[in-house]
């Protein structure tokens, strides 16, 4: 069987890939999906997912290439290998989806997020809000007496662990962008 | 060379240049543009159905008879939300469909107005893809790039939702050659998984072909290369609801439809088999039953073109990404390549095996005293037909499956029913559109009485376009699966499953000016059929028959393929525990 030649992460074979036994362990999977930047598209993609009842832990979108005319949509999902392939069988086959990516099976890959954090607060915890950003390497991009936004850049994780440590320090709001990943090495 | 013309007139000339001969439609305020354009050419058929329902099932008729994409046309607002089950119905049996829908005009998309929907957010997961034109100049391209997205691939319906301005505007018209498009999906098959495949195909001991609407919708070519390769190997072959006809029902080797009430031999085959190769099927749970115990000792080959079927709900061990009859080409060539070997020994008992099953006689009853039995009356039906040019539709309920029983199909495309979705009222409108594409052909609907109630209204449409469809209807004056249902599972509690207050079909026919023919007796049933099939116009047959029989075999609920009930007497607690909650 092992024969067959299967492009990695190729969506038109991934029925190919789903030889082994399945087991029933939850896998968190990053998928990069390029598509056509056409209206509707993303409504489709959400759509899938609601629809078929499928998680959503993280999803980003953004146009990135105009000439192109498409757009990437980074989506972190959750579930047992069969239901992984079946999320990537059933984006490959919506009409505006160009390529899937599993990145998290397709070697190493490079995710960051970028958050925002509203942190009030005076005295002691203000300064230690700023001592563990600089820690953290957030950088202040607003700041008042009484309040500071700062902006972190990092992994889910990093951000995670922030925000525990900023709770407690007057932590008001956090606005986060979803996860942007890449896979590592040329292409 | 490029043409100017408004977006409505685009609409007529890219069906004419896609080839389309008939549109089902209804007309309203946000399509009037279009419907002037239709008014003036010849070129087209338009079809003026009674409800947009009855527009997209005659579309489906029409499709799934000719093998070409069936054009439906409605308004906005009403218009498109009654086509959606249509649509839902194509989408799950991959019926290639345009739907076209008018739109209220883009300066007033999102104000709520008069006859205004979501029509592409209501569409988007009922239609393989919907598009909304804000453009005149890109309304062409749509239109082509739709009929290539419905046709290629899996098939499927499609929606051009069109705002009125848009019909109105002047544009520049596209032809399909310059329409460039990024979906193609992949129709040859792997040849090492196809080697892997005739490999297996040359040693197993108990092989058996599960074959479904896939062989159908990849075309006549497939059907016959389907016939060869199950005449070279001589392995027996079943198929489901929706792929009755690619392999002829009179061959040596057709065990029957297999499924839920499916045949006995079928069935037994799929349980015990140690090779499975389904072409073109989904594992449907019509179909498989209880999943851990399907089919436990086979190796499982699957041909499917949409990589989402593959290992969906059943994980296979050999498969193939492709279109049947390109798959299927490959097969023979590397099966006869190879030696055209088959393990003689072990088919020969297979089929003794299988002669065991057959002998049950599972569809046996007994047609006794002086009340039609619906299997009776579809014996007789195919007895009286089978010689004709005969397409045949079906409503959905009991004799939906007894007519996948009782009648038989020797060619693909003959045969027209909602399996996927199971839309009551899906069969008297697409026996319409199989009519329009099959004017001097026999066109009968199989039906039930509720179901037949669920589109009567197109009884106008038959009579307008003296398209003589033929209304079998078996009634029993009851939701007879319903009933059966209830029977099985909800101790006889017969919960809203009988038809009160019928009308009088016989009345109700002449009502539209159609015939209409009543029988109660099985000695007068011959006659009456002969009458229906003579006569040149619509009939509405209202065929009176036993008001408690039941649909066997089943596989109840919850139960595996060995564990069919096959008569009254078998069914005390049949569907008990986990199978209770599913339907």
């Amino acid at each position: 069987m092992s024969a067959l030649k299967i492009k990695k992460g190729a969506t038109s074979h991934s029925a190919y890939n789903l030889r082994p036994n399945y087991s029933d362990t939850v896998e968190r999977h990053t998928l990069a999906v390029l598509v056509e930047n056409e209206p509707g598209v993303l409504a489709r993609v959400i759509g899938l997912f609601s629809g078929r009842g499928y998680n959503i832990d993280s999803l980003t979108v953004a146009e990135v290439d105009h000439l192109g005319h498409r757009s990437r949509i980074t989506i972190v999902t959750s579930g047992t290998p069969q239901i992984i392939e079946q999320i990537k069988a059933q984006l490959g086959r919506i009409v505006d989806v160009h390529q899937v990516n599993d990145l998290t099976v397709e070697g190493k890959t490079v995710e960051r997020e970028l958050a925002l954090f509203k942190v009030s607060g005076k005295g002691d915890n203000r300064i230690e809000a700023v001592r563990l950003a600089d820690i953290f390497r957030a950088n202040v991009v607003d700041s008042t007496l009484e309040s500071f936004v700062f902006e972190i850049t990092g992994t889910p994780e990093k951000i995670d662990a922030f925000a525990e440590l900023m709770r407690p320090l007057g932590l008001q709001e956090i606005a986060r962008t979803g996860v942007a990943a890449l896979s590592r090495g040329a292409v | 060379m490029t043409k100017a013309m408004t977006g409505a007139k685009m609409v007529v000339q890219a069906l004419i240049d896609q080839g389309v001969e008939v549109v089902f439609g209804y007309p309203g305020g946000a399509v009037l543009p279009i419907y002037d354009e239709i008014f003036q050419q010849n070129s087209i058929t338009h079809v003026l159905v009674r409800h947009e329902q009855g527009a997209v099932h005659a579309a489906e008729g029409y499709a799934r008879s000719t093998g070409k994409p069936g054009v439906a046309l409605v308004t906005s607002g009403p218009g498109a939300t009654n086509a959606v089950t249509g649509l839902t119905d194509a989408l799950l049996d991959s019926i290639p469909l345009i739907v076209l829908t008018g739109q209220v005009p883009t300066f007033m998309i999102g104000s709520d107005a008069f006859q205004e929907a979501d029509t592409v957010g209501i569409t988007r997961p009922c239609t393989k893809h919907n598009w909304l034109v804000k453009e005149t100049d890109k309304l062409a391209a749509t239109l082509h790039e739709a009929f290539h997205v419905a046709t290629s691939g899996r098939p499927g319906p499609v929606l051009i939702d069109i705002p009125k301005d848009v019909q109105f505007a002047t544009g520049t018209y596209t032809k399909a050659q310059q329409v460039e498009t990024h979906y193609n999906p992949q129709v040859k098959g792997d040849l090492d998984a196809i080697t892997e495949l005739a490999k297996a195909m040359e040693t197993a001991k108990r092989p058996v072909f599960y074959t479904g609407g896939g062989v159908i919708n990849s075309g006549p070519a497939a059907s016959q290369l389907l016939r060869e390769l199950v005449a070279a190997t001589n392995f027996p072959i079943t198929s489901t609801l929706m792929g009755l006809g690619c392999y002829p029902a009179s061959g040596d080797n057709w065990l029957g439809m297999l499924g839920m009430h499916g045949l006995y031999e079928a069935n037994m085959a799929m349980h015990d088999c140690d090779l499975m190769i389904n072409i073109g099927a989904r594992f449907d749970d019509r179909i498989t039953g209880r999943l851990d115990a399907f089919s436990p000792k086979s190796v499982k080959a699957h041909i499917d073109i949409d990589a989402s079927s593959i290992n969906k709900v059943i994980h296979v061990d050999i498969p193939i990404l492709g279109d049947v009859a390109h798959v299927l080409e490959d097969l023979l060539n590397v099966w006869k390549a190879r030696g055209r070997k088959t393990n003689a020994e072990g088919l020969s008992k297979w089929w003794d095996q299988i002669n065991e099953w057959r002998a049950v006689e599972c569809l046996n009853y007994k047609q006794e005293g002086k009340i039609i039995k619906p299997q009776y009356a579809l014996q007789r039906l195919e007895e009286l037909t089978k010689k004709h040019d005969r397409y045949i539709c079906t409503e959905v309920g009991q004799h939906q499956m007894w007519a996948a029983q009782y009648l038989g199909f020797e060619d693909p495309n003959r045969w027209m029913t909602s399996g996927g979705l199971g839309t009551m009222g899906y069969g008297f409108p697409a026996s319409i559109g199989v009519q329009m594409a099959h004017p001097d052909a026999l066109v009968i609907n199989v039906a039930g009485e509720a179901s037949w109630l669920m589109n009567m209204q197109e009884l106008g449409t038959a009579m307008q376009y003296r398209l003589p469809v033929k209304q079998f209807i078996l009634n029993n004056e009851r939701l007879g699966m319903v009933r059966q249902w209830q029977q099985l599972l909800h101790g006889e509690r017969y919960s809203s499953s009988w038809s009160e207050s019928l009308p009088d079909f016989v009345k109700l026919a002449e009502a539209f000016g159609a015939k209409g023919i009543q029988c109660h007796d099985p000695d007068t049933l011959d006659d009456a059929i002969m009458e229906m099939i003579t006569y040149d116009g619509p009939v509405l047959f209202d065929c009176l028959v036993e008001k408690h029989e039941n649909c066997f075999p089943m596989i109840p609920s919850g139960k595996a393929h060995n564990e069919m009930l096959m008569g009254d007497a078998s069914t005390e607690g049949a569907i008990s525990g986990a199978g209770e909650a599913l339907v």
